[in-house]
């Protein structure tokens, strides 16, 4: 099967002009990390040409120094994450001249941080700039304290966390906001017992995971809810081996590729959570990856033991 | 709007108010090599597109094409943008905007471009909108009552604009229609604590305990109720311990032998935090035990096992739980 998901992600690098590729041309930024990541998971990322990556990349690049989903498009912190996950991926961040790169000026009295200048806040943002500066190591630059509050005001009483205080606890925003603490270092402001409860709560009879109480398994909270798990120490309390076999039947076993759930079509999205997913529940065969960073760890390691 | 879609579409190229513009082509890619009609006109109107937004060109015209440029792909968050410069350069009617979004919005409603669009639309209208934003958001629950990106629409709108009279109301009615909808519970539990006309949760725990517990009774497999009653008593397990009616519901759920998960995970909190069983609690106990002659473990460990036989997927948690039982004094 890996072979398979290695094809089905290099023909979608390749296929620019379907439709599905056409209307996602404004998130391809997202869409290279989803698949790089996967590749180089697999032991495959050799299969890409690294420079014309890169160069691509930085010709997403805005005049403000944030990055654009796609050449021509407006910057928006979304795209300059994964610009420097891809850029980790091939041990490159070194082209980018870090001084140009403003993230520092997205941050908000209250700690919170605007995505744009457009205004638009949200906890995804906290993560996204926290994970940003820290794989950059330039963390001085924004207010760590006043960041941390912010989201420690997202949390919620069942543990969890929202988009904004007040809002449902959902394992998107709670993998975002336990990623950010567990970055600076802060993951005493988890109850990790009762957030550990809610999370493992999301485990459905057919051994998938929901985001939030009561709606449908998605391979995606097999990385969201698994990876939260990990960094509070907790992944013991779901069944491994159930969600193990759920993701695998989420597999098009004749094109390769992951949905998210059995019998839909595919996206490498999907790909990317399920293979994610098993690499943390230590599939055999593929590359170990960080819960905080969303990068296989020899990645990790690399930018932050070596100086 | 119907008449202006079902109009057969003129290429932009054939249109005369465009002669003057030459389009710009995406830059990475080449020319399909089987074109298909869709695809074409997705790509006449994105080479438009770029050509204006080059050329920062704020005009009606330009307006106009970003609306085509969103009703083909609604997800490319630069044509919204620049939408907004246009639409801020001719002051333009933006009643008239909110209403062209709530007709795309009904098409897309998990959109975070959409969604941030109108937070940005409503912010300038201001207070004399929070009604109808309380309404367009309520015709969105109609189809998803989930909606994560409208219940963040609706919070901000009452914190931000008001209109807090009705929320409570909307909540039960909400949880009527499904009793499972946590997002429903949430909002509950977000009107409760923050509404300005409500004072506060002191003042509204009693009422809601009792809310919660007829949800309890109604579906005790409903994960949400009792979520809902920890937070009423902010989790602190000595208070929930002190109030009498939290075991009584326990009691109820094991009396029906049936869907009790959580009224055990309860019961074990409660143990945890000093309180006192009942004999009726200990027999109700001992009544959903598959072997009643355990030796002589206590009521807390003897519900963690019981908990690890009818929740098997979360065995670990029930283990880890049990190691965690205070010792008896």
């Amino acid at each position: 099967m890996v072979e398979k998901h290695i094809k089905y992600i290099i023909s979608i690098e390749k296929k620019k002009d379907d439709f599905a590729s056409v209307v996602m041309e404004h998130l391809r930024l997202n869409g290279a990390y989803w698949g790089l990541t996967t590749l180089d998971v697999l032991g495959k990322l050799d299969a890409v040409d690294q420079d014309e990556v890169v160069s691509w990349i930085m010709q997403c690049q805005d005049q403000s120094g944030g990055f654009g989903g796609n050449i021509g498009h407006d910057p928006h912190l979304l795209y300059t994450l994964s610009a420097i996950q891809v850029l980790a991926l091939f041990d490159k961040i070194d082209v980018l001249d870090i001084e140009k790169l403003d993230i520092a000026s997205l941050q908000n009295e209250d700690g919170s941080f605007f995505g744009d200048i457009w205004g638009e806040t949200d906890t995804r943002f906290s993560y996204i700039a926290i994970c940003s500066l820290a794989l950059l190591q330039r963390l001085d630059k924004i207010n760590v304290e006043k960041a941390v509050e912010y989201i420690v005001n997202c949390k919620n009483l069942d543990g969890g966390f929202g988009c904004a205080p007040g809002a449902e606890s959902h394992a998107g925003q709670i993998f975002c906001c336990v990623g950010a603490l567990a970055i600076l270092g802060s993951l005493d402001h988890v109850d990790k017992d009762l957030l550990g409860w809610w999370l493992c709560e999301r485990q459905v009879k057919s051994g998938g995971l929901n985001g939030r109480p009561e709606k449908l398994p998605d391979v995606c909270y097999s990385w969201w809810v698994l990876s939260s798990l990990i960094m509070i120490d907790r992944v013991h309390w779901i069944d491994k081996k159930k969600l193990v076999d759920f993701i695998l039947d989420c597999q098009d076993k004749e094109k390769g590729g992951i949905s998210d759930r059995p019998d839909d079509a595919v996206d490498v999205f999907h790909t990317y959570f399920g293979v994610a997913g098993l690499s943390l529940l230590e599939y055999p065969g593929l590359k170990a990856i960080d819960p905080a960073y969303a990068l296989p760890v020899d990645v990790v390691n690399k930018i932050f033991l070596t100086t | 709007m119907k008449g202006e879609e079902e109009r057969e579409r003129i290429p932009i190229k054939e249109r005369p108010e465009w002669a003057d513009v030459r389009p710009v082509p995406q830059d990475d890619g080449p020319n399909p090599v089987v074109p298909i009609a869709y695809t074409d006109e997705f790509s006449e109107t994105m080479d438009y597109f770029r050509a204006v937004y080059l050329a920062d060109e704020r005009s009606p015209r330009a307006l106009h094409l970003t609306k085509e440029a969103i009703l083909l792909n609604s997800g490319n968050y630069t044509v919204w943008q620049f939408r907004r410069r246009i639409l801020d350069a001719l002051n333009a009617d933006l009643h008239e905007e909110l209403q062209f979004l709530d007709q795309i919005t009904r098409e897309n409603a998990k959109n975070y471009q959409i969604w941030h669009h109108r937070r940005w639309l409503a912010e300038k209208l201001g207070e004399h909108v929070a009604n109808k934003e309380l309404e367009f958001t309520k015709e969105i629950f109609c189809k998803d009552p989930k909606n994560y990106h409208a219940w963040s629409h609706r919070q901000w709108v009452l914190q931000a604009l008001g209109g807090w009279e009705g929320e409570l109301a909307y909540c039960s009615e909400l949880i009527k229609d499904d009793i499972f909808n946590n997002s429903a519970w949430n909002q509950r539990y977000f009107v409760v604590s923050k509404s300005p006309l409500l004072g506060g949760l002191e003042v509204m725990r009693d009422p809601e305990v009792a809310y919660a517990i007829e949800a309890i009774l109604t579906k005790p497999e409903n994960e949400s109720p009792w979520r809902y009653l920890r937070g009423l008593h902010k989790n602190d397990g000595n208070s929930l311990a002190n109030d009498p009616r939290v075991a009584s519901v326990c009691l109820d759920v094991l009396a029906g032998k049936t869907d009790y998960v959580h009224a055990l995970n309860m019961i074990l909190d409660l143990l945890c935090h000093r309180h006192q069983p009942s004999k009726e609690l200990k027999d109700a106990v001992d009544a959903v035990s598959p072997d009643p002659n355990l030796p002589d473990a206590g009521l807390a460990e003897n519900v963690c096992s019981i908990l690890k036989l009818v929740d098997p997927i979360r065995a670990n948690y029930w283990e880890w739980r049990k190691s965690t039982v205070p010792a008896q004094d």
